[in-house]
C-alpha cells in the first residue's frame, strides 16, 4: 500500500544556510510518525515545505500519490492536510467556537453543521466550557488545545502537529498524549514534531531524526533511540526516556 | 531638449533627492528599531520648517543660525513623542499604530492651520541666496548648501551608527532587541534615541528647506509621501538605502517632470513605488 | 455538556435592553424629519447617514478583513463620476449610474487590489495612499470629465425620483440615505456571521492559520476590497446627486479616506455599529465646530478628530463599542 504522505528529497536553502537537505521519509495511513531533532535542526521548516508555506529548492512531497509540492497552503489544506503551529495562532477576536468553526467551514458551507462539528471537536479536546469566550482570553495550554481542535474540525486525513506539548505543564501533557492516542484510534494519521522524548517514544510508530538539516535516522523508536548518530546528536538525552 | 536642460534637471533632482533622503532616513531608523511607521512624519517636518520660520520672523535669526536650535527642539519633540505616545502604541495592534500616528498627523496639521493660517510663508532674505553658475548650469545657492548639509548629515549619521558604541547599540536593538537587551543595551533608551535622531534629521531638513521652499501647514504631506516611497524603495531600516532611494526619487521626479508633463511627476514616483514593492518587496537593501 | 451546548442558540441573544434601545432608535430614525424639521437638521442627519455608510465600507475591508486601506476616496469618486458622467453626457438615469458605479468601483478594486493586496500591512496602506493621490491627479487632468473644474449634474426639476434630484425638500434625500444605510448595514450584519464573514475575520486575525484552514487569502482580500469599494461607490453616487457638483479635489481627497477610518476606529473597528457610532460623534462635532468657530471651524474639528483618534488608539484601540460589549458580556456571565 502506498504511503499517505511521501516526502522525497526536500531541500531548502536560505542564502548560505541549508535548512533542509534532501529529507526523505514516508507516513503510512493510520500511523504516528514523530520528528525529533535539536533546535535548529530544520523541523518546522520541513513542515512549512510540506504545507506550502515555503517552497523547496528541490524535492517533492506527495499526499496520497498526488504531488503537492509548491501548492498554496489553502489548497493543501483543502486536500485534507491540516497543521498546527509551534507559535500558536488563534483567531483572537473570534470566540473559541467560531475559531473551530473556521476549521469546519473548510469542508462544509452550512453554518449549523460547522457549529455542530466545532462543538464536537471542542468536546474532544475538553474545551467546551470555554466555548463562548474569546480566543484571546485563553491560557497557553488552552490555546494549544484550541489549535488542535481547529485543525481537527477540518476532518483531515493527515495532521502535522508542531510541538503540541511545548510549554505545557506535566498534567496537561498526559492529557494531550491521551488525545493523540484517541486520534489515532479514530484513524487520523499524525506527524508530530516533539521535544519531549518520553512522549514521542511512547506514541510514535516510527521516528524521523533530524540534525543540522539532514535526516540521520528513520525507523522504529527502539532503532532510532539506539542509533549512533542520534545518540551523538543528543549526547545522551535519549537515555532519560525510559 | 538641450543637454543643458537635462543636466540642470539631473542636478536639481539630485539635490532635492538629498532632502528626500534625509527626511526618509528618520522614518527608516524608527521603523528599523521598532517596526512602527510614523504617519505623522511629514507634520514633524512641517513643524521644523515653521520653527525655522518663526526664529527668523520673530528673532531675526537666519535659518543657518537657528539650525542647531531647531534640531534640538525636534529631537526633544521626538523623545516626547516616544515616551508620551509611541510607547503606548507599540503595544497596540498594527491598525491602531497606523491610525494613531495618522491621527497625530491630522491634529498637528490642523493645529498649524489654526494657529498660523494656511498662508504660504517664506524666509525672504536668507543669508544664503542667489545662484551659482557652473558652466551653463544654474544652481540656487540655498539648494546647493542644503545638499551639502544633507550629505554631511548622512556622513555624520553613518559614522555614528557604525563607529560609536551607542550607534552600534542602535543597530543591535534594530536587529534583535531581546538579544541586545540581554547584553545590557537598554531598549527603551535606544528607542528614544532613535526618535531623537530621526527627528533631528527632520529638523535639519526642515530648516534647510525653509531657506528656499514655501512654508505652509500642508507642506509636509507630499514630502512624507515621497519619504515613504524612499523608505520602501531603499528598504525599511536601511540608512544607505534611504540615501540612494532618495536620490533616485529626486532624479526620477525631476527628469519625469522635464520629459513628461510636470503635473505627472508625482505619478511617476508612485509608479516607481509600486514597481519596487511588487517585484522586490524588501527594496534595495531591506532586510526581509 | 456537549448536548446542552449543541442545543444552545447559534448566536448569543443580546440583552433585552439592547432590543428596546434598537426599536426606539429605529422609530426615531424613521420619524426624524418630522420631529426635527429645519433644513439644517435634515442636512446633518443626511451627512451622518452618508458617513455611516462610508465608514462601514472601510470597516468591511479593514475592521473585518484586516486590510488597512487609506484610499477609499477612490471609489467614492468613481461612484460620483460614473453616475454623473452617464447622466450628464448620455441622459442615463442615476439609478442605472449607481449600478455602473458599483461595477466600475469593484473592477477598480480588483485592478488595484490584485497587485497591492499581497503587500504587508504598512506597504499596502502606503500604496493605497499613493494610488488615491494618483487617481486624484488623473481626474484633475482628464478633460472628458471636466478636469480640475469638475462636473455639474444637470438640473432637472421634473420627475425627481427618476432623476434622483429633489429641489423642494431634503426629506426624500434623508429617506434614500436611510435606505442605503439600512441595506448596507443589513448586508454587513449578514456577512459578519456567514461563512465568508468568518473566513475574512480569520484572515484578519491570522492569515497563516487561515490559509492552513483552507482559506485562499489573496482571493478573500480582493473580495473584501470589492465589497467595500461597491459600498463606497453607492455613497459617492448619492453624494453627487445630493450636492449636484463634482469637484475632484474634494471627491478624491485624502481627507475622506482618513475620516472614514477615524470614524470606524473611534466607534469600534470590526463591530457592526462602530462605524455608525463614529459617524454619529464626528459629523456633529465637525458641523458644530464650524458653526461655533466660524471659518476656522474646519480646522478645530480636525484637531479634535486627530487627538480623539490618537487617544482611542493609545488607550482603547478596539474602539468605544468594545467597552460596551465587555460590560454586556460581563453582566451576562458567559459560561
Amino acid at each position: 500500500m502506498s504511503p499517505l504522505l511521501d516526502v522525497q528529497g526536500l531541500t531548502k536553502r536560505f542564502g548560505g544556510l541549508t535548512a533542509n537537505a534532501n529529507i526523505a521519509f514516508d507516513v503510512n495511513e493510520g500511523e504516528i510518525v514523530g520528528i525529533i531533532g535539536p533546535n535548529g535542526a530544520g523541523k518546522s521548516t520541513l513542515f512549512d515545505l510540506i504545507t506550502g508555506f515555503q517552497s523547496p529548492n528541490a524535492g517533492r512531497a506527495l499526499l496520497d500519490g498526488r504531488d503537492i509540492t509548491g501548492l498554496r497552503p489553502d489548497r493543501i489544506g483543502r486536500l485534507g492536510l491540516a497543521r498546527t503551529f509551534q507559535k500558536l495562532k488563534p483567531f483572537v477576536d473570534l470566540t473559541v467556537t467560531e475559531n473551530v468553526m473556521v476549521g469546519a467551514l473548510a469542508h462544509t458551507p452550512v453554518l449549523k453543521t460547522a457549529r455542530e462539528q466545532a462543538l464536537e471537536s471542542l468536546a474532544f479536546v475538553d474545551l467546551l466550557d470555554k466555548r463562548n469566550h474569546f480566543a484571546r482570553e485563553l491560557s497557553t495550554g488552552q490555546r494549544k488545545r484550541l489549535e488542535l481542535a481547529r485543525a481537527l474540525a477540518m476532518s483531515p486525513r493527515l495532521i502535522l502537529m508542531d510541538e503540541v506539548t511545548g510549554g505545557v505543564d506535566q498534567r496537561s501533557v498526559a492529557g494531550l498524549v491521551a488525545l493523540v492516542r484517541e486520534l489515532k484510534q479514530r484513524g487520523v494519521t499524525i506527524v508530530m514534531i516533539e521535544h519531549n522524548m518520553q512522549v514521542i517514544m511512547r506514541l510514535a510508530d516510527r521516528i524521523l531524526a533530524l540534525h543540522a538539516g539532514r535526516r540521520i535516522a528513520f525507523g522504529a523508536p527502539d532503532e532510532v533511540r539506539s542509533d549512533a548518530a542520534v545518540v551523538d546528536a543528543y549526547l545522551g538525552t535519549i537515555d532519560h526516556a525510559a | 531638449m538641450s543637454r543643458e536642460l537635462i543636466l540642470q534637471a539631473i542636478i536639481s533632482g539630485l539635490l532635492m533627492g538629498l532632502i528626500y533622503a534625509l527626511v526618509a532616513v528618520g522614518l527608516t531608523l524608527i521603523f528599523g528599531l521598532m517596526e512602527i511607521v510614523n504617519f505623522a512624519h511629514g507634520e514633524f517636518l512641517m513643524l521644523a520648517m515653521f520653527m525655522a520660520f518663526w526664529f527668523w520672523a520673530l528673532a531675526g535669526l537666519d535659518p543657518l543660525v537657528s539650525l542647531p536650535f531647531v534640531v534640538v527642539l525636534l529631537a526633544v519633540a521626538g523623545i516626547l513623542a516616544h515616551f508620551g505616545i509611541i510607547r503606548r502604541l507599540l503595544k497596540a495592534p498594527m491598525l491602531a499604530q497606523v491610525c494613531g500616528t495618522f491621527g497625530l498627523g491630522v491634529a498637528l496639521r490642523a493645529a498649524a492651520q489654526f494657529l498660523w493660517t494656511p498662508d504660504f510663508r517664506t524666509v525672504t532674505n536668507p543669508a544664503i541666496a542667489g545662484r551659482v553658475q557652473i558652466g551653463s548650469i544654474f544652481i540656487g545657492q540655498p539648494q546647493l548648501i542644503t545638499g551639502g548639509v544633507c550629505l554631511l548629515s548622512f556622513a555624520a549619521l553613518w559614522w555614528f551608527v557604525t563607529r560609536t558604541e551607542t550607534g552600534l547599540g542602535l543597530q543591535a536593538t534594530a536587529q534583535d532587541r531581546q538579544a541586545a537587551a540581554v547584553m545590557g543595551i537598554p531598549t527603551e533608551r535606544m528607542f528614544a534615541l532613535g526618535w531623537a535622531i530621526g527627528m533631528g534629521c527632520v529638523g535639519i531638513a526642515g530648516t534647510m528647506l525653509s531657506t528656499f521652499y514655501y512654508i505652509f501647514p500642508d507642506v509636509g504631506t507630499n514630502f512624507a509621501l515621497l519619504a515613504f516611497v524612499a523608505v520602501a524603495l531603499g528598504g525599511f531600516g536601511s540608512i544607505a538605502g534611504s540615501l540612494l532611494a532618495g536620490l533616485l526619487i529626486g532624479l526620477v521626479e525631476s527628469l519625469g517632470g522635464l520629459l513628461l508633463d510636470p503635473s505627472y511627476k508625482t505619478l511617476i514616483v508612485f509608479a516607481l513605488y509600486l514597481a519596487v514593492v511588487i517585484f522586490r518587496p524588501q527594496g534595495l537593501f531591506g532586510r526581509f | 455538556m456537549l448536548k446542552s451546548a449543541l442545543a444552545e442558540n447559534l448566536w448569543p441573544r443580546p440583552p433585552l435592553w439592547v432590543g428596546a434601545f434598537g426599536a426606539a432608535a429605529l422609530a426615531l430614525l424613521l420619524a426624524y424629519p418630522f420631529i426635527f424639521t429645519t433644513p439644517f437638521a435634515h442636512h446633518l442627519m443626511i451627512l451622518i447617514l452618508l458617513y455611516a455608510l462610508m465608514a462601514q465600507s472601510w470597516n468591511v475591508v479593514a475592521g473585518f478583513s484586516g486590510q488597512i486601506s487609506l484610499g477609499q476616496a477612490i471609489f467614492f469618486g468613481i461612484g460620483a463620476y460614473s453616475s454623473t458622467v452617464l447622466f450628464a453626457k448620455y441622459g442615463i438615469t442615476p439609478w442605472a449610474g449607481l449600478m455602473v458605479g458599483m461595477l466600475l468601483s469593484a473592477l477598480a478594486a480588483v485592478a488595484i487590489g490584485v497587485p497591492t493586496l499581497r503587500l504587508r500591512g504598512h506597504y499596502f496602506a502606503i500604496a493605497t495612499l499613493l494610488i488615491g493621490s494618483s487617481v486624484q491627479i488623473v481626474f484633475q487632468r482628464w478633460d472628458w470629465v471636466g478636469a480640475a473644474s469638475g462636473l455639474y449634474v444637470p438640473i432637472e426639476r421634473a420627475s425627481p425620483w427618476f432623476y434622483l434630484q429633489f429641489h423642494t425638500s431634503k426629506v426624500p434625500y434623508y429617506y434614500l440615505a436611510l435606505g442605503a444605510v439600512a441595506a448596507g448595514y443589513f448586508a454587513v450584519w449578514k456577512l459578519r456571521r456567514s461563512r465568508l464573514g468568518f473566513r475574512l475575520q480569520a484572515m484578519r486575525d491570522d492569515p497563516d492559520a487561515a490559509a492552513s484552514l483552507g482559506i485562499a487569502i489573496a482571493r478573500h482580500k480582493v473580495l473584501a476590497f470589492m465589497i467595500s469599494a461597491a459600498m463606497m461607490s453607492v455613497a459617492g453616487t448619492f453624494y453627487a446627486q445630493y450636492v449636484l457638483v463634482l469637484d475632484p479635489e474634494r471627491l478624491f481627497s485624502a481627507e475622506i479616506s482618513i475620516i472614514v477610518l477615524l470614524m470606524t476606529v473611534l466607534g469600534g473597528s470590526g463591530t457592526l455599529w462602530g462605524p455608525a457610532l463614529g459617524a454619529a460623534i464626528l459629523v456633529p462635532l465637525s458641523e458644530y465646530s464650524r458653526i461655533w468657530f466660524g471659518g476656522t471651524g474646519r480646522t478645530i474639528d480636525l484637531i479634535l478628530y486627530g487627538i480623539l483618534i490618537l487617544l482611542v488608539c493609545m488607550w482603547r484601540p478596539s474602539g468605544i463599542l468594545s467597552l460596551l460589549e465587555e460590560r454586556i458580556r460581563r453582566r451576562a456571565e458567559i459560561p
